[in-house]
């Protein structure tokens, strides 16, 4: 469903955020990008979204090469949850204004119902469709965002350390919610985070970047067994467990 | 807060802090009470905000307020110290000098109305779409923003009146436009940071064409900390515009405007104190009225507090 | 626990006046002693809250009462501000999570450590300078007289933590509260910063209080756990013992970590029962 091939991001002189990435994502699947910060994790979310329209290398949406700046349809297709609750809603809109701007910027007219039945689908009260986001959770904010991502009923979802922002039980609840959306809808997730235990529970494959590259690559299963051999990741399974989780078995 | 039960301030009350509104007008109307009851906590941005609304009602209410006519002459009694029968006292053409001063009234409300109309709406667009749209757009808006900004407004004014002839209405556009640089960059300042957030992000991830991201999206976040300059700022204004009076290149005679009654009284400031006592502290008094409503208006709609 | 260094018998901690006042904490009751002690908790437990009322470092809008509030034999409560400015630092010391904010950017590191042992020793300027270098040589960072001449912007995050950790600990404190030390770290640089204050809190015999919102870190790094939830103690138990804690909210916040190595259809979902307002729990 999406491949990426030979992706380059340059920010001015400095050295190349990322450097040189390659992996595929097949439809329905939820790849895991981890890495610590700095690694280029979420940049190589922001250019395969089209945010960032100056990179190197291919992107391609069911083998077609997608043109940098994206055009209008993509956007139906593919859609970005983003880390901060508190970033990521519009301060002085309200929540029904803010499900229906993606309706409105297709050109789409809105469906009978479509903010209600939108707050329904991410276990959102009715009521909260007339109240601004200051008004709300952490948590419900991240619902907020997931059914703004959703409006525009696209195949994929980008997501972009989705609950690193929010308490453990509000991580629970979310994470839930986005098994239970992906089952229902048949959704690919591309899902970025630096939680190892985050993405051994919610993903099927798993790339480890470092310093702008993919230097490890492996099975959810892999994972869990604490098996992968590669040094760096070694490294983050025992940062992980020293201080953390115990280590299996 | 249980609200009280006599019904329809009961009711009001409810409606306006029930935390499920059920309409977009309900919700858009809470944030309206909730910022003025921030703003009720400062006494001093009440007081403010009081004088400044004495200030509507005396241009509203001027022919109510008072039987005399601001520019009729009366020379049988210049100069008349204040009395029952005028209570500032009368000016060097006889004219009631409370009557100059309540009609002035209406010469600062034209002033504060004009300035707006014509400084906010280009500073915002200006400072928005510099911002957000960066490159060769901002380094050319910004250039013709430094250009403005570098004359000085008495100048300016001083050119336009050579030009276009002297009168309040010259006067005050030639002010404007040496006002509205500072809001320009005002809102280029909120525009640039906000260009950067996720939530404009996610706008452009729904295909959202850039005016409508800047109309829609970066306008209404820019507007408050603009409010609040301009309102900050109407106080430099008015004493210009007074300033310019003084000069005689703003309002022409025989128009009441308290910067000219005070140059034209000026001549028998040490036999006859009154003539320039009242319009010089109305002057005073407004533009400390507007600093001080303005700051309590910085702290209600201050974005950065997170509301 | 006999000579504990610091006690708190039934702290509460209200922000505002009289009717208006909105209580942070309730009832919290624990007891340090030269160990590690973890207070952990979600966002709004208070447990910063409760961190910061034993240093003083509330704002004037706090009111801070309790049974008993006491470092050593001096009465925090009581203690007049002249008195808490002799303890901070000097006897308690507190390091902050992110020192991106904690350290002042227009100063050397190297500066502000030594002007914390100027605050509470007299001396020449040379005496602090080398227990500079030697505290930055305790935390490990290699060439510490460069490092000393740094500003905070030229510094890791890791090695922000470790400046901060030397400020704190070269006036020589006993008790040592680290408010999420290590939440603004990458993984990797959190193990070597721990690593860091493990041995130092073991060899020089401190006490710890750690915050922090990390149920796992807190687990296996400290040897006691005090749990808070909306400004109260819902339990106290020894970190080795977590695993079979007894309060729901210890049990449900437990059960909603995914794991690395379990595999789990759905995560069980923490339901907040009222009834765990009600009453504090836990034991000293």
């Amino acid at each position: 469903m999406i491949e990426v091939r030979d992706l380059v991001v340059r920010f001015g002189d400095a050295p190349p955020a990322v450097a040189g990435v390659s992996f595929a994502v097949e439809t329905g699947e939820t790849f895991g990008l981890v890495g610590e910060s700095g690694c280029g994790k979420s940049t190589v979310l922001r250019a395969l979204a089209g945010l960032n329209t100056d990179y190197g290398g291919e992107v391609r949406l069911d083998g077609t090469v997608l043109p940098p700046h994206r055009p209008r349809g993509f956007f139906k297709r593919v859609q970005m949850v983003f880390q901060d609750p508190y970033g990521s809603l519009h301060p002085r809109q309200t929540i029904q204004a803010q499900l229906l701007e993606p309706l409105r910027n297709q050109g789409m007219t809105p469906p009978a119902d479509a903010v209600g039945a939108a707050l329904d689908s991410v276990g959102l009260p009715r009521t909260a469709a007339f109240r601004y986001p200051h008004q709300l959770s952490g948590g419900q904010r991240q619902r907020v965002a997931i059914a703004r991502a959703l409006m525009l009923q696209p195949e994929v979802l980008l997501l972009d350390e989705p609950t690193s922002a929010l308490d453990v039980s509000v991580q629970a609840e979310i994470l839930n919610l986005l098994m239970d959306l992906r089952a229902q809808r048949g959704l690919t997730y591309i899902l970025v985070s630096h939680d190892l235990a985050v993405v051994a529970h919610m993903c099927h494959r798993i790339a480890v970047m470092q310093g702008g590259r993919i230097v490890d690559g492996f099975d959810a299963a892999t994972l869990r067994a604490g098996t992968p051999t590669h040094p760096y990741t070694q490294e983050l399974l025992a940062a992980s467990e020293a201080y953390g989780e115990a280590p299996a078995g | 807060m249980t609200a009280t039960f006599s019904a329809p301030q009961g009711g009001l009350r409810a409606w306006l802090k029930t935390d499920a509104p059920r309409t977009v007008f309900q919700s858009a109307m809470q944030q309206l009470y909730r910022g003025w009851r921030r703003f009720a906590t400062h006494p001093l941005g009440l007081a403010g905000l009081a004088v400044i609304l004495l200030l509507v009602i005396a241009a509203v209410a001027a022919p109510w307020l008072t039987a005399y006519d601001p520019i009729a002459q009366d020379m049988v009694n210049r100069l008349q110290p204040p009395s029952a029968a005028h209570w500032f006292g009368t000016d060097e053409f006889g004219r009631d000098v409370f009557a100059r001063v309540v009609y002035g009234a209406r010469t600062t409300i034209y002033i504060i109305l004009l300035v707006t109309i014509i400084v906010a709406p280009i500073g915002l667009l200006i400072g928005a779409c510099a911002g957000y749209l960066g490159g060769w757009v901002d380094e050319v808006l910004m250039r013709v923003t430094d250009i403005f900004l570098s004359f000085p407004g008495l100048v300016l004014a001083l050119g336009f009146a050579a030009a276009l002839g002297p009168g309040i209405t010259n006067a005050i556009i030639a002010i404007a436009l040496t006002a509205w640089p500072p809001m320009a960059r005002l809102a280029r300042a909120e525009a640039l940071s906000l260009r950067k957030a996720d939530f404009i992000a996610a706008v452009r991830l729904q295909g959202a064409s850039k005016t409508r991201i800047i109309t829609r999206h970066i306008l209404p976040m820019c507007l408050p900390s603009l409010v609040v300059r301009l309102t900050l700022n109407m106080a430099g204004i008015i004493l210009t515009a007074a300033g310019l009076g003084f000069l005689g290149l703003g309002a022409q005679p025989p128009l009441p405007e308290w910067g000219a009654m005070v140059s034209t009284g000026r001549e028998f400031m040490i036999d006859c104190p009154w003539v320039i006592t009242a319009p010089g502290i109305a002057i005073a008094v407004v533009s400390l009225a507007f600093n001080l409503a303005g700051d309590a208006l910085r702290d209600v709609l201050d974005p950065r507090s997170g509301e | 626990m006999s000579n504990p260094l610091i006690e708190v018998r039934n702290l509460g901690i209200a922000f505002g006046r009289g009717a208006a006042a909105v209580p942070v904490v309730r009832g919290v009751s624990f007891a340090l002693g030269r160990e590690k002690l973890g207070i952990v908790g979600e966002s709004g437990a208070g447990k910063s809250t409760v961190g910061r009322a034993l240093m003083r470092l509330l704002p004037p809008a706090a009111r801070v009462t309790a049974d008993r509030m006491a470092f050593r034999d001096t009465d925090l409560l009581a203690a007049s501000e002249r008195q808490m400015m002799e303890l901070r630092g000097r006897r308690m010391g507190l390091i902050l999570q992110d020192p991106k904010y904690s350290l002042n950017p227009v100063v050397p590191v190297g500066e502000q450590i030594a002007e914390a042992w100027r605050l509470h020793h007299k001396g020449p300027a040379r005496e602090a300078r080398e227990r500079t270098l030697a505290i930055l040589e305790a935390v490990k960072i290699r060439d510490p007289a460069r490092v000393a001449r740094l500003y905070p912007h030229e510094i890791s995050g890791g090695m922000g933590q470790r400046v901060m950790i030397a400020m704190m600990l070269i006036a020589g404190p006993d008790v040592v509260i680290a408010d999420e030390p290590t939440s603004a770290l990458d993984v990797t640089v959190r193990l070597e910063v721990l690593h860091l204050l493990d041995e130092l809190i073991e060899s020089r015999g401190l006490g710890l209080i750690l915050i922090s919102h990390d149920l796992n870190l807190v687990r296996r790094f400290c040897d006691r756990v005090v749990i808070m939830y909306a400004g109260r103690v819902m339990e106290i138990l020894p970190a080795a013992d977590l695993e079979r804690a007894e309060h729901p909210y210890t049990r449900g916040l437990l059960a909603s970590l995914p794991s690395i190595h379990r595999a789990q259809d759905r995560l069980p979902v923490l339901r907040r029962d009222p009834a765990w307002l009600a009453g504090a729990g836990g034991t000293p």
